[in-house]
């Protein structure tokens, strides 16, 4: 039941772009169309589940065990970077329609923030290996949807008469905040 | 180097390549830590020396590093400044640093700062790549400074925790809510647009 609650509260309520403000850079750049943002979404939730399952192991295995906690963030970092390049090159070599899908996106989710978050909140918050997956997949699938609810709000908007200088960034922020005014309504569910 | 050619590099990074307002990097520690100007001003301090510090590191090896592995070498230098200005809060300011959360060690992705490497320091002598370090950090401070003056006074009625809103004020709850955060930066992103196009049509 925990379980659920924290899954739920990571889609919903703790939405890593309206509440943690992480992965802004892919929420406003890759928001234009809905399939690259459903693409985007993807890529992100892949990688933040492998993440949360690496990022844990390395943490309790080799960095708590040799009191090495202060070389949290160089070696999250190093393994996302490289744990990105794996991927891939893995989903190049077994699967070429879901890399075609991905492509273009998985590098650019190196430089994430939302993926390095993952990893650091997961560990601020003492999570146990399974809540931390399910923390890790939640997440990801909380971007998604705010991603993909962005982009069909952005493929209307290119219709509607936006003032000269809102166009662009100002208006998406704009709508961003109306977005997460509304995401709020969920925070009477958990607790 | 000319002194003039100083003064442009550094006013750059103030308002014509701003890094918030005008080239939009940074975007989620400026989103996420304006609630309070305390924390804006930690965040843009410690942004700062990270800045400062991996420029004046990456300029002076540029020649050592090799090409094809420069963003990883130039990750782990700036992954190191991090820790130590995370490390640093945490043993000096523990509030603030307890307040900031996990935005100290993700300084570690902000853009602003790879960004800088990749783009300047990575080309130009340590002289200019501090220059331009120092100017880029000042224009991130000027803009959390501003972001987080306006949601503090208007969400809570304090600037750095002094009550300046006379008793009739009521707080606007929802600038402290993400919601604010990012209707403010909307706002002032399309301010900046205005009063740059109104200097360009000045020159």
């Amino acid at each position: 039941m925990e379980l659920l609650a924290l899954f739920i509260s990571a889609i919903l309520v703790n939405n890593f772009v309206l509440y943690y403000f992480l992965g802004i850079c892919p929420f406003l750049g890759v928001s234009k169309k809905i399939d690259s943002a459903f693409s985007m979404g993807l890529a992100v939730t892949f990688v933040m589940t492998i993440t949360a399952v690496f990022s844990w192991l390395i943490n309790h295995l080799i960095l708590i065990p040799y009191g090495l906690d202060y070389l949290q963030i160089v070696s999250f970092i190093l393994v996302i970077a490289s744990l990105v390049q794996l991927v891939e090159m893995f989903i190049r070599k077994i699967s070429p329609p879901l890399y075609q899908a991905l492509g273009i996106y998985l590098p650019l989710i190196t430089t994430n923030c939302a993926i390095m978050g993952l990893a650091l909140i997961a560990v601020l918050n003492n999570y146990s290996f399974v809540e931390t997956v399910i923390f890790g997949v939640g997440s990801g699938l909380g971007f998604t949807l705010a991603i993909v609810l962005m982009a069909g709000i952005r493929e209307e908007l290119d219709l509607a008469d936006v003032p000269e200088p809102l166009k662009g960034a100002g208006i998406a922020l704009i709508v961003a905040g109306i977005m997460a005014l509304a995401f709020n309504g969920f925070l009477g569910m958990i607790k | 180097m000319p002194a003039k050619s100083i003064r442009a590099e550094y006013l750059k990074g103030l308002w014509q390549e701003n890094p918030v307002f005008r080239q939009l990097l940074g975007m989620c520690p400026t989103l996420a830590v304006t609630g309070a100007v305390i924390n804006g001003i930690a965040m843009g301090l410690a942004t700062s020396f990270v800045l400062i510090f991996s420029s004046l590191v990456i300029s002076s090896i540029k020649k050592l590093i090799p090409s094809q592995v420069r963003i990883a070498c130039y990750v782990v230098i700036i992954a190191t400044f991090v820790t130590m200005a995370d490390r640093f809060l945490a043993a000096f300011f523990l509030p603030i640093s307890k307040s900031l959360g996990p935005y100290v060690p993700l300084i570690v992705v902000n853009c602003i700062i790879l960004g800088r490497q990749e783009a300047f320091s990575s080309k130009n002598s340590v002289g200019r790549s501090l220059i331009d370090a120092l100017g880029m950090s000042s224009g991130f401070v000027l803009a959390l400074l501003i972001l987080s003056s306006i949601r503090e006074i208007l969400g809570s009625g304090t600037f750095l925790g002094h009550q300046v809103m006379g008793a009739w004020f009521k707080p606007w709850l929802i600038m402290i809510f993400p919601s604010g955060a990012f209707i403010t930066l909307g706002i002032l992103l399309a301010i900046a647009l205005v009063i740059e196009s109104k200097a360009k049509q000045r020159r």
